[in-house]
């Protein structure tokens, strides 16, 4: 392979000739409200990208704090009068950088730990994803600190609460259901395997209500996510073959996941990125992206009633649209589970459908301007008086908890299906 | 290159975090939506009319030149820093100062984007009509500075036409205000006019007064398709000769039509060469009385259909055949010049003859569409670069079609500006005396040339 195509922004080559520079991106990149400075616009990353494609950019600090200046959320892509896919070039950005000027101390951490099964286990993952968080419970002298050096570890951010027992750890590989009722094999994701271990139970908990064979690989792997966002797309590759290969192994009627951000890897990023110079692998990769169901929909595709629960308790909510859901074009779907649900009212908050300005490891880089872009969605959220927060992305969940807790706000945030199956009695 | 002792008293003028210098910063302030690019010196973003009037001072002192700057969403390049220097951007002042619901007017900075304006006053039931096509993301420094333009200008004009007063700081520094929030004012010349649309070559606005009106009761929007361009083009002076003003009446051609459908499918019938979206705003009973009057006047000039919106959901719906034009063009040819030349109303069904015998003759495609109510036509002359020879065919085709709107007495740009785009044309527009006399203004208010040098009329 030449040196040539092997530069992953050659892959974007005709992408970053699709901008016309309008400027509209300004009016819609959650990275650009805060910053307020042009190199944080789409447009002034697809400028800063065709600079470093043509080799007349240095690969300096600058460089990599500007494209460490996007969230991933897509909002730019739909909004863009020519549909640049800015992630897209944001991504394969971050790659060459990588490339040629080596990965940061963070991001090879966060390879080394999302590639490494035992350490996965020992919830190393979730420290290094939820660095700050974590060290905060660890003592400034430890080592432990050295061997992560995260740019801030004080500040007064809510850590949840890492599980004692990870969600895979509790479960067979294969939870049989009724003869002749759907397959499923069960994406869990890292920070529902490791942190919110309620949202794996109340998943399982509804297909079995559904009578569906639920398949839990335990070999699966991380997504890749937070290495993809770093540039790292070697790892990403390699997890990405490593996941495939623990889907392929089941025969299955779905996959399925209950996170927003893994179900937007397997779905897009997989085939489309990872895929990209292999077209072997990027059939196979497609082939899981087909099968692959966000849960709320895949309920609602085999019939979920909500409905049947009767009255029950009576609660306001307010549902926030993770990004991944919304590039997907998930946003119905959720809202009408919900409100088919006896005593849940939707109140519906401004701006839902902007990011909470998690944006995979932007807010380990970026903490101060990732609770500034999630204020906004605080107030809105407050805005609407709510006794609750439904969302179907648990990152999202992470970051909307942090940012109402620290207005001092106990508004709980909840996942979708742990809603329902609440309401189900599940 | 700029010293490093002018650079560093810049550095001091607005403060480390509003300064620099790095190689990211200057690329990303050196394009616009020409997607020209040139690489400034360093890029400041200065907090007040006084940290410009230094910055200002200091460049007549040190003699360097400095290019203001909103959200550079122009399409001519006005707020490019050709051949380098000092890119001042305005968005730092961005505060809605007052708006005076007794006087109806507001108190704005230049940096407030458009759409924010707009969405402050109508909380309060008032308007601010002038809605250019960027006005999700342009500024209104920039607005005033281009005169910008927009769909709703048929009825209520261009962003000139509600600018009361400004405070500008002069290219040597000076602090002035012009005009003020009376209705009436006639002492002195009229610097507030003669600064929209001077395209930050007289002045940098720091604080605009704008003149507001009472939001419209209603509105009522009317898709009208018609067997042929000459029909809609007719439609369009027949509405207004029926002494009916619309809010809007945006036009698109059968060009167009083809993009928006082949990519869109919105049902647009066979026969469908030309669209007319008509919206007329407000008391109810007004405008349900202009909508059929405007129906009974259109109808005997090949109407194949006529759709009233009947609520605000499928007034959206029928705005979005407009919206996606832009999207849509690509489809025809990956480059396009955007010109926007404007006639008298009457003359809009000749000019569209004119450019389509040119687009015949130069073989290349024109595409056309936009707010025809007033005259105003954007001819989209849609080319691939890197075809040899399209390029200077384009050239050709746009200098023809600047002659034919100004042979049928219009002008060859309506909102976009000059710039650097449309410098090469104006010999064709301007005598050289007129050119002579706006020289003279702008020697004498920036005798060394510092403020957004080499733009619109480049002094020798």
């Amino acid at each position: 392979m030449s040196k040539k195509q092997n530069d992953p922004l050659e892959r974007v080559q005709s992408e970053l000739k699709k901008c016309v520079k309008c400027g509209a991106c300004r009016a819609h990149c959650p990275a650009f409200a805060t910053f307020q400075r042009e190199p944080a616009t789409a447009r002034g990353k697809v400028a800063l990208a065709q600079h470093v494609a043509r080799g007349d950019m240095p690969l300096d600090d600058g460089t990599y704090a500007a494209m460490s200046k996007c969230l991933l959320c897509g909002s730019c892509v739909e909004k863009c009068p020519n549909q640049v896919p800015t992630d897209e070039i944001v991504i394969a950005a971050r790659e060459a950088l990588a490339q040629r000027r080596g990965l940061t101390t963070f991001h090879k951490a966060v390879g080394q730990v999302i590639k490494n099964r035992k350490l996965m286990k020992m919830g190393a993952l979730a420290s290094a994803i939820l660095g700050p968080l974590f060290f905060r419970k660890v003592p400034a002298t430890s080592g432990l600190r050295l061997r992560f050096p995260i740019p801030f570890l004080g500040g007064t951010r809510h850590i949840p609460e890492i599980a004692r027992h990870p969600f895979m750890t509790r479960h067979p590989e294969v939870i049989e259901g009724e003869p002749g009722k759907p397959r499923i094999v069960f994406f869990v994701g890292c920070m529902t395997n490791f942190v919110y271990t309620g949202i794996g139970e109340a998943t399982l908990a509804l297909f079995k209500h559904l009578g569906c064979t639920v398949i839990i690989p335990h070999d699966q792997q991380c997504c890749g996510l937070p290495g993809m966002s770093g540039g790292d797309l070697e790892t990403v590759r390699e997890l990405a073959e490593r996941n495939l290969a623990a889907m392929e192994r089941h025969q299955a009627d779905y996959v399925m996941t209950a996170c927003a951000t893994c179900g937007g890897a397997l779905h897009k990023l997989y085939p489309l990125v990872i895929g990209k110079r292999n077209p072997e692998l990027k059939a196979r990769l497609q082939a899981l992206a087909d099968k692959t169901m966000d849960a709320t929909v895949l309920l609602q595709k085999l019939g979920l009633d909500p409905s049947v629960t009767g009255e029950g308790e009576s609660l306001k909510i307010t549902y926030h649209d993770p990004c991944h859901h919304r590039t997907a074009g998930i946003t119905k779907q959720p809202r009408t589970m919900l409100k088919a649900t006896p005593g849940i009212e939707i109140a519906e908050m401004e701006g839902a459908d902007r990011c909470c300005g998690l944006g995979g490891t932007f807010n380990v880089y970026h903490y101060e301007s990732s609770l500034d872009i999630n204020a906004s969605k605080t107030a809105a959220i407050q805005a609407t008086g709510a006794d609750c927060v439904v969302t179907g992305c648990p990152g999202c969940i992470m970051q909307l908890s942090d940012g109402l807790k620290q207005k001092g706000d106990k508004t709980k945030v909840l996942h979708t299906v742990e809603l329902l199956a609440r309401k189900l009695g599940r | 290159m700029l010293e490093k002792r002018i650079l560093d008293e810049l550095k001091e003028i607005v403060g480390a975090g509003n300064f620099a210098t790095g190689a990211q910063e200057l690329v990303c302030y050196g394009y616009d939506a020409t997607q020209m690019e040139f690489l400034p010196d360093c890029v400041v973003h200065p907090a007040d009319p006084e940290e410009v009037s230094r910055i200002l001072k200091l460049a007549n002192k040190e003699g360097f030149p400095v290019f203001p700057r909103g959200a550079g969403s122009g399409f001519t390049g006005g707020a490019l820093p050709k051949g380098g220097g000092v890119v001042l951007v305005t968005t730092r002042m961005n505060r809605i100062l007052r708006i005076d619901t007794d006087n109806l007017v507001a108190e704005v900075e230049p940096g407030v984007v458009t759409e924010a304006f707009q969405m402050a006053v109508e909380k309060l039931g008032l308007f601010y009509p002038p809605d250019p096509a960027s006005l999700k993301f342009s500024t209104v420094g920039g607005n005033v500075a281009e005169c910008a333009g927009g769909p709703r200008a048929v009825k209520y004009g261009v962003t000139k036409d509600f600018v009361m007063g400004l405070e500008v700081v002069l290219p040597t520094g000076e602090i002035i205000r012009t005009g003020g929030e009376t209705v009436k004012g006639v002492v002195g010349y009229d610097l507030t006019k003669l600064l929209c649309g001077s395209e930050g070559t007289l002045g940098v606005i720091t604080k605009i007064i704008f003149k507001l009106l009472p939001y419209p009761a209603s509105k009522k929007t009317m898709l009208t398709i018609f067997d042929s361009i000459d029909g809609a083009a007719r439609a369009v002076s027949t509405i207004i000769k029926g002494k009916i003003i619309p809010t809007t009446l945006e036009f698109m051609d059968h060009a167009t039509l083809t993009c928006v459908e082949r990519r869109f499918n919105l049902g647009i019938p066979e026969e469908g060469r030309a669209v007319l979206l008509i919206e007329v705003d407000g008391d109810p009973d007004l405008i349900e009385k202009q909508a059929n009057q405007i129906h009974d006047l259109i109808k005997p000039l090949g109407l194949v259909q006529f759709r009233v919106a009947k609520d605000a959901a499928e007034s959206e719906e029928l705005w979005r055949v407009r919206r996606l034009v832009s999207p849509s063009l690509r489809d025809v040819n990956p480059d396009k010049f955007n010109e926007d030349i404007v006639v008298p109303r009457s003359k809009v069904p000749d000019v569209i003859r004119k450019i389509e015998q040119i687009q015949t003759r130069y073989e290349i495609p024109i595409v056309n569409f936009g707010h025809a109510g007033d005259g105003n036509i954007h001819v989209n002359i849609m080319i691939d670069k890197s075809v040899p020879g399209q390029l200077e065919k384009a050239h050709e085709a746009i200098k023809e079609v600047f002659q034919a709107a100004l042979d049928l007495g219009g002008t060859m740009s309506g909102e976009h500006g000059v710039g650097l785009a449309k410098q090469p044309f104006i010999p064709m527009e301007l005598s050289a005396d007129q050119v002579a006399a706006m020289k003279a203004i702008k020697r004498a208010l920036d005798p060394k040339n510092i403020l957004n040098p080499g733009k619109m009329l480049p002094l020798d």
